[in-house]
């Protein structure tokens, strides 16, 4: 690397002491122009955004709050809106005649970040729509993982965890529907956190299932995910299902240790159900467990028994929340129109030239399970189901604080290697999907490996980021806290 | 021999009201009708990338009204619903409406048609956003969308099919458009699209217990188009049935000229709108205290107002509901009714010299006020001056903004009752004009008038006509 990798904690400190934005934020875009995995699909203007910088470095000068984020280079997955900047959902769909989409309004996530005074370098790569676990499905090429670029990084915020592992940025925020987030980080060796359902706004986070997205961070370390959430949550008027609840100094549960804790192990998650725990995940779990428990942890057995109907359930709900959300991109007001000489042509066309194959799949799968007579069978049942799974959760949480296990089946698989098979990519969010389905915050944590990333995964109850964050940060330290 | 001997009409209407909020249900960017194409809308009404809708507590409020003063039960706890179908005036390609739980109701509405009353079910009221406009010029190669109108608030009251007769309909539609007017819930306004009447009209031989196959009947926008669409349709529907063929079941429109209802163009048969739960809006839980005051605060309604004027005041029950129709002008009624004793006496003065002067929309800024209104009257039922003086009162008022009393002391127009000096005048009549006298007691009968003219002429309109009347039957006798 060319320069040095930051943290948040790292740079604000480095701040204090006569480190200049501008230059940090020079040696950023350089490192995002010479990258090699795909991780960017826009830049923002390197003037305006040296110009911005300078001018924290001189309020920094004058002995003015810069605020608690001020000159920290944060990406953004593109499919969060940005005033006056271009946005894709990774897709074709949003290309015009004169350029790409741009949108008119600042998601609110944005607006918090720009408040606090993040430099945003840009947008980056991720699955077409966010449907996808390996960042194979955008219209703009597939991400490389940089812990071995024959393999991909996850998705679908694949482009968010490959910038932040290849130090391309500080930060960076992704979305998680299935597991979106937790999943690269798991397999770039990076922490990515979903908070509770609710807690952070989605107002400009272009929709995929509305009932199971949310946006949340991705860093080098876990208290990088707090000090984002910290800037991140809080209710939003824009956004009726974001909660009215009382945010925290997430910081402060870094430091608390496990002793005590009750740290619940899902039986499902090891038994003979789940395709392909490789031998090397089951380890790092394993040896995970054992830390824990010599600081000080009590780890016990959970059941959660509706574990087998999760990934059916998701790709129901999700699917048919989709189908209905991208309605919306028909050529009328915005993005690709095509030729065509009547109403009928011009959606068709419009839709089947903008959409890659994978969004297509899954707005017709979506579109058939809120049909007239399918209704019932399918979207319904798959509610009934989601409420067993949560109950699953609420039963289990009365054991214990949090629940344990891995963040995926496997490591990094090789580019390529799924995307014959849609069902089997299904698959790779076995852990993650439930969480979603719950509405319950998440976390990936690196876990040990002799070799490709390995994540574990935190599962606590809704709004308990804080014990999230409590084991999250004695499993990074390799089990000292 | 009438049509309905044979046969049995059928209908059963859906209304959807534009809600009088300032901005949309579900975005914050304003209601007003007229406003250049594209010039009220916002990110949300746009339907871009990353919007999410917020619900309006005022238009819930007025849901809520609607819901009461129509006799529904409410569901505390209601579901929004996502309708999805494709069309360019539709931004996010799906309607946010209700559908399995609305806001209310099981309500019904009393109307009377002639001679009867006729009890009108409400099976639902659901709340919903509307949709732009499109215009189709015909031979251009395009369509324009205009979407100012795509997220304004509407409540769709649904009837049950409970009406057998267009005049039915049209009392109950109108005594709908009166309640909501009244609320100040919509207003009312048929031209500007903001009550809009759909009718589901089906016909069956009587006796059948069956219903027949039913056309929908949209864009009705005047109350005699939607009469004479319906009687038209009943026509056509019997016309079929009885040639063999069947009613088939499609949305049909009215051609006010050619006084035929037609299919509408190209509306796909049979949407499957692929109905589920709105997930980017919670449950909508109403508060029970919040209710209570609502309803508290539910102003009197038309069919009260009716009511109470024809059993405390005494009026016809065409008065009454001449008065009661709008809310402007009952109250312009009941603050110029001072005394219940008085009360015909106003209404006839409202009724037909007011309402001659200002509508229902012009009556609250009216220059003769209430207050100049139940002087007058007060003038009139205390004989101080007369009816015929009266409307030339009201001129002088209308001219000057001065109370009625002022002006009859400064213009000398009490009346004069004195019996004394109206005998006087009506003996220098009768002794100046002896030849009619003659004619009169010879049998002109007609003369009578003429001998009421002078008087009045000579009295300069200020002898009590009751007066000289009785004075003239006694000195012509």
């Amino acid at each position: 690397m060319s320069q040095e990798t930051h943290t948040i904690r790292h740079l604000l400190d480095a701040y204090k002491t006569g480190t200049k934005s501008a230059d940090i934020a020079a040696q950023y875009l350089d490192a995002i122009k010479n990258d090699t995995h795909g991780a960017f699909i826009s830049v923002v203007d390197s003037d305006e955004l040296l110009a911005q910088a300078r001018g924290i470095d001189e309020a920094r000068a004058r002995g003015e709050d810069t605020g608690v984020l001020g000159g920290v280079p944060i990406a953004l997955k593109d499919n969060i809106c940005v005033k006056g900047g271009p946005v894709s959902a990774g897709s074709r769909i949003l290309d015009q005649a004169d350029g790409r989409f741009i949108s008119p309004y600042d998601a609110t996530v944005v607006t918090k970040l720009k408040a606090a005074g993040a430099l945003i370098l840009g947008k980056t790569n991720l699955d077409e729509f966010a449907m996808g676990s390996s960042n194979e499905n955008s219209a703009f090429g597939a991400v490389k993982n940089p812990a071995d670029p024959e393999r991909v990084p996850g998705g679908s915020s694949g482009g968010s965890a490959a910038a932040v592992a290849a130090n391309l940025c500080v930060a960076a925020l992704g979305s998680d529907t299935g597991g979106s987030i937790r999943q690269p980080a798991a397999f770039t060796g990076t922490v990515g956190l979903k908070p509770t359902y609710g807690r952070v706004s989605r107002f400009g986070l272009i929709a995929f299932a509305s009932s199971l997205d949310q946006i949340g961070p991705m860093t080098r370390t876990v208290e990088d995910a707090a000090l984002m959430l910290n800037v991140l949550a809080g209710p939003c008027p824009h956004d009726m299902t974001s909660m009215d609840v009382p945010s925290e100094d997430w910081t402060q549960s870094l430091s608390r240790g496990v002793e005590g804790l009750k740290v619940g192990v899902p039986k499902e998650y090891f038994g003979p159900g789940v395709d392909g725990l490789s031998r090397e995940v089951r380890a790092s779990v394993q040896e995970t467990l054992q830390r824990l428990e010599s600081e000080g942890a009590q780890i016990q057995e959970v059941s959660l028994p509706h574990t087998k109907y999760a990934v059916a359930t998701y790709y129901l709900l999700a699917t048919a929340e989709a189908s209905s959300n991208l309605a919306r991109f028909d050529g009328v007001r915005y993005g690709h129109r095509a030729e065509a000489r009547e109403l009928q042509e011009l959606y068709t066309k419009s839709r089947s030239e903008g959409f890659g194959p994978e969004v297509k799949r899954r707005i017709m799968l979506g579109t058939y399970v809120l049909s007239a007579g399918f209704y019932d069978a399918y979207y319904k049942k798959a509610q009934s189901v989601r409420t067993l799974i949560t109950r699953d959760f609420e039963n289990a949480f009365k054991a214990v604080d949090v629940i344990l296990g891995p963040t995926t089946p496997n490591v990094a698989f090789r580019l390529g290697e799924k995307t014959d098979d849609p069902l089997q990519m299904y698959l790779e969010d076995i852990f993650t999907i439930s969480c979603n389905l719950a509405g319950l915050p998440g976390i990936s944590v690196p876990g040990p490996t002799s070799d490709l990333p390995i994540g574990i995964q935190i599962l606590a109850p809704h709004f308990r980021e804080d014990l999230v964050f409590q084991a999250a940060s004695v499993i990074e330290n390799g089990g000292r806290s | 021999m009438s049509i309905y001997d044979t046969w049995e009409l059928v209908v059963g209407c859906e209304v959807h009201c534009q809600l009088a909020t300032q901005s949309k249900i579900f975005s914050a960017a304003p209601t007003t009708f007229g406003a250049a194409p594209n010039s009220h809308v916002n990110e949300v009404d746009l339907g871009l990338p990353g919007v999410l809708p917020v619900l309006n507590k005022h238009a819930v409020e007025l849901a809520v009204k609607a819901a009461l003063a129509l006799n529904c039960t409410l569901n505390m706890r209601s579901v929004f619903a996502r309708k999805n179908y494709f069309y360019p005036d539709l931004p996010k390609g799906y309607q946010i409406s209700q559908h399995d739980l609305p806001i209310c109701e099981h309500g019904h509405l009393e109307v009377d048609v002639e001679d009867r009353a006729v009890r009108v079910g409400i099976t639902r009221i659901h709340m919903e956003e509307d949709a732009g406009k499109s215009s189709h010029m015909s031979g251009a190669p395009f369509s324009l969308v205009d979407l100012n109108r795509a997220g304004v608030p509407l409540i769709e009251i649904v009837s049950e099919p409970d009406l057998r007769h267009p005049d039915e309909v049209i009392a109950y539609l109108k005594e709908l458009r009166s309640i909501v007017m009244y609320l100040g819930v919509c207003d009312g306004n048929m031209q500007e699209g903001s009550f809009r009447c759909d009718a589901n009209v089906s016909v069956r031989r009587r006796g059948e217990t069956e219903l027949g196959t039913r056309c929908e009947l949209k864009n009705l926008n005047s109350f005699k188009f939607i009469k004479d669409a319906i009687n038209y349709e009943m026509r056509r529907q019997i016309e079929l049935i009885e040639s063999g063929q069947k009613v088939v079941q499609q949305t049909r429109l009215y051609n006010p000229d050619k006084g035929v209802t037609f299919p509408m163009r190209d509306k796909e048969e049979a949407h499957d709108y692929r109905y589920f739960p709105e997930p980017d809006l919670p449950p909508l839980v109403l508060d029970e205290d919040w209710v209570s005051r609502l309803k508290e605060e539910l102003v009197e309604l038309p069919a009260a107002k009716r009511q109470r004027y024809q059993e405390e005041l005494g009026l016809s029950a065409q008065d009454a509901a001449v008065l009661a129709a709008d809310k402007p002008v009952a109250d312009y009624f009941e603050a110029a009714c001072e005394a219940p004793k008085w009360a015909k006496t106003t209404a006839n003065w409202v009724i037909h010299e007011i309402l001659r002067e200002a509508s229902a929309d012009t009556i609250g800024d009216f220059a003769l006020t209430p207050a100049h209104l139940a002087e007058l009257v007060e003038l009139i039922e205390t004989k101080v001056i007369s009816g015929k003086i009266a409307k030339d009162v009201l001129g002088y008022v209308l001219e000057s903004g001065e109370m009625p009393a002022k002006i009859v002391e400064t213009r000398g127009l009490r009346q004069v009752t004195d019996t004394g000096a109206i005998a006087a005048i009506v003996d220098q009549i009768l002794a100046d004009n002896p030849d009619k006298v003659e004619e009169f007691r010879a049998g002109k009968e007609a003369l009578k008038g003429w001998f009421v003219g002078q008087v009045m002429k000579a009295s300069k309109g200020k002898a009590n006509p009751q007066a000289v009347n009785e004075l003239l039957d006694q000195k012509l006798s």
